[in-house]
């Protein structure tokens, strides 16, 4: 097989999310020579990038986008050790939980998936996390993101008490603070002085990537 | 067990041996922004709207749920059941996690309602069972704890257990004022959910014989050709002993679902009912 036609390979299985057969294929990049590098900007990513658009149009759904996801989380175990040795940057590192009174994650989770998939390191929280716990975590990893959710009406209100725990904390001008959530909506977001909402996970990695590249572009500029 | 609730006028028995109770789910303005933005400027016509096509549908309890963000929710849900109850003799299940929202509904509510709902949670079991208790109304159980919710049947069996021991058996609520919400997740997600909702469904008829519901169209979440998909399911847990859920009364195939089960478990004799609800044109 040519590098061409390993990577080609190696994005069709994601995309379908055959896992044994990604890790298998990025084992066998490495072998042949490819660079971890390659194998996530010219393979992996792309073929998140383009389950996530397909699903966006409504033409492919979440199982789908869930198993390309997981099978892309194996290949990211094989290749995270070799990608930090060579210094390569994450896209980005985002601290992820479900707020204190709620215990639901399976949209938490589809989330934190795409953004493995899309090159995000995430930290899982977990859920029923408390304000303190988010503090802590946003000083302990230093994430560009935290991300909060909640799936009741009588927990949504945590999303303005853990973002005035940040703000005592002096954390708060250091985080993009994204919030979601099936009862959330941007008028709440923005009501909670969030500074982002998504409804679904794709739009998620892409509303991550956009605020992230804004504040980096600040940062230099 | 039977577990009966009632409007002013009307009451509805849910059983292993009555037909498939259908809670309306419909009067919820959870993911709609156009009828929170009503509700918010004290427009509560789309209710009405809802409560016809849930009560058109063939949907036999009429769940209300007000929960909007950024709004006076239990101003509205009293506003709301008072309306709904004002234009049909439905008897309502009185849905929010807003302890103070159940508490103004249940206020105004006439009959005995369906409260929805209280988890193993030590203190949502404080703040709703004295309300229910006090108003004498049935109560919604969510097998579900501080912990999360289990995916494995035993696990949820449990909770159903814990449920009894605190509900029937600390909070001295009869046994027939328990409904047991299984808690239908996706599908999608969770490959095997459904699997041990079933299994969880027919544990607990077989040691309790408890009234058994759940959010049905959860199951199908992310996923295409959605009503099928939960017409399916609402067939399987039927079949497994579920006796009621909430689920789209417009959705005409969920609701032939649910008749269709009854028929074919005896409830629904020589489908009788099924052949009125189904008739075609007469031809002459």
């Amino acid at each position: 097989m040519t590098h061409e036609e390993l990577l080609q390979k190696l994005y069709d299985e994601t995309m379908v999310g055959n896992g044994p057969e990604v890790i298998d294929l990025t084992n066998q990049g490495l072998e042949d020579g490819l660079t971890p590098d390659q194998l996530l900007f010219d393979a992996l990513i792309p073929a998140l990038e383009e389950v996530g658009a397909r699903f966006e149009r409504g033409d492919w759904f979440v199982p789908e986008m869930l198993i390309a996801g997981k099978a892309m989380a194996g290949a990211l175990e094989v290749l995270r050790p070799l990608l930090a040795a060579t210094g390569t940057e994450t896209i980005g590192k985002f601290v992820m939980g479900t707020v204190k009174g709620d215990v639901h994650d399976i949209g938490k989770n589809l989330v934190n998936i795409m953004l493995e998939g899309a090159g995000f390191e995430v930290i899982d929280l977990g859920v029923q996390v408390a304000p303190e716990k988010f503090v802590e975590a946003v000083e302990e990893h230093q994430p560009d993101i935290l991300g909060m959710s909640a799936f009741l009406t009588t927990t949504m209100p945590m999303f303005k008490a853990n973002i005035n725990a940040l703000e005592k904390a002096g954390l708060r001008d250091k985080v993009i603070v994204l919030v979601g959530g099936a009862p959330v909506t941007q008028e709440y977001a923005d009501a909670v002085a969030a500074d982002g909402y998504a409804a679904d996970a794709s739009a998620a990695v892409k509303l991550s990537k956009d605020l992230i590249a804004k504040q980096r572009a600040k940062a230099t500029a | 067990m039977q577990t009966t609730i009632s409007s002013a006028s009307k009451t509805v028995t849910i059983g292993g041996d009555q037909p498939f109770c259908i809670i309306g789910e419909r009067i919820n303005p959870t993911g709609r922004t156009a009828f929170q933005e009503q509700l918010r400027a004290g427009d509560l016509s789309q209710v009405l709207v809802d409560v016809d096509e849930q009560i058109a549908g063939g949907a036999h309890v009429l769940d209300v749920n007000m929960g909007v963000p950024l709004a006076d929710e239990p101003a509205l849900l009293a506003q709301s059941i008072q309306l709904v109850q004002g234009k049909t003799d439905l008897p309502i299940c009185i849905d929010s996690s807003v302890v103070e929202a159940l508490e103004a509904g249940l206020a105004v509510y006439q009959g005995k309602a369906l409260v929805n709902s209280v988890t193993c949670e030590e203190d949502r079991i404080e703040a709703v069972l004295p309300l229910v208790k006090q108003h004498g109304a049935a109560i919604i159980c969510l097998t579900n704890g501080e912990e999360g919710i289990p995916v494995l049947w035993e696990e949820r069996f449990e909770f159903c257990k814990r449920l009894v021991d605190i509900v029937h058996g600390k909070w001295e609520i009869p046994l027939e004022d328990m409904v047991i919400d299984v808690l239908a997740m996706p599908v999608g997600a969770e490959p095997q959910s459904a699997y041990h909702f079933f299994k969880t469904v027919d544990a607990i008829r077989s040691e309790f014989d408890l009234n058994i519901t759940c959010g049905a169209s959860n199951t199908s979440f992310g996923m295409p050709k959605r009503h099928t998909l939960n017409s399916t399911f609402l067939a399987m847990a039927a079949g497994a002993g579920m006796t009621s859920a909430i689920m789209d009364a417009r959705s005409e195939e969920c609701v032939a679902a649910v008749r269709g089960s009854d028929v074919l478990l005896g409830k629904d004799e020589y489908g009788i009912g099924w052949i009125g609800n189904y008739r075609p044109p007469a031809k002459a």
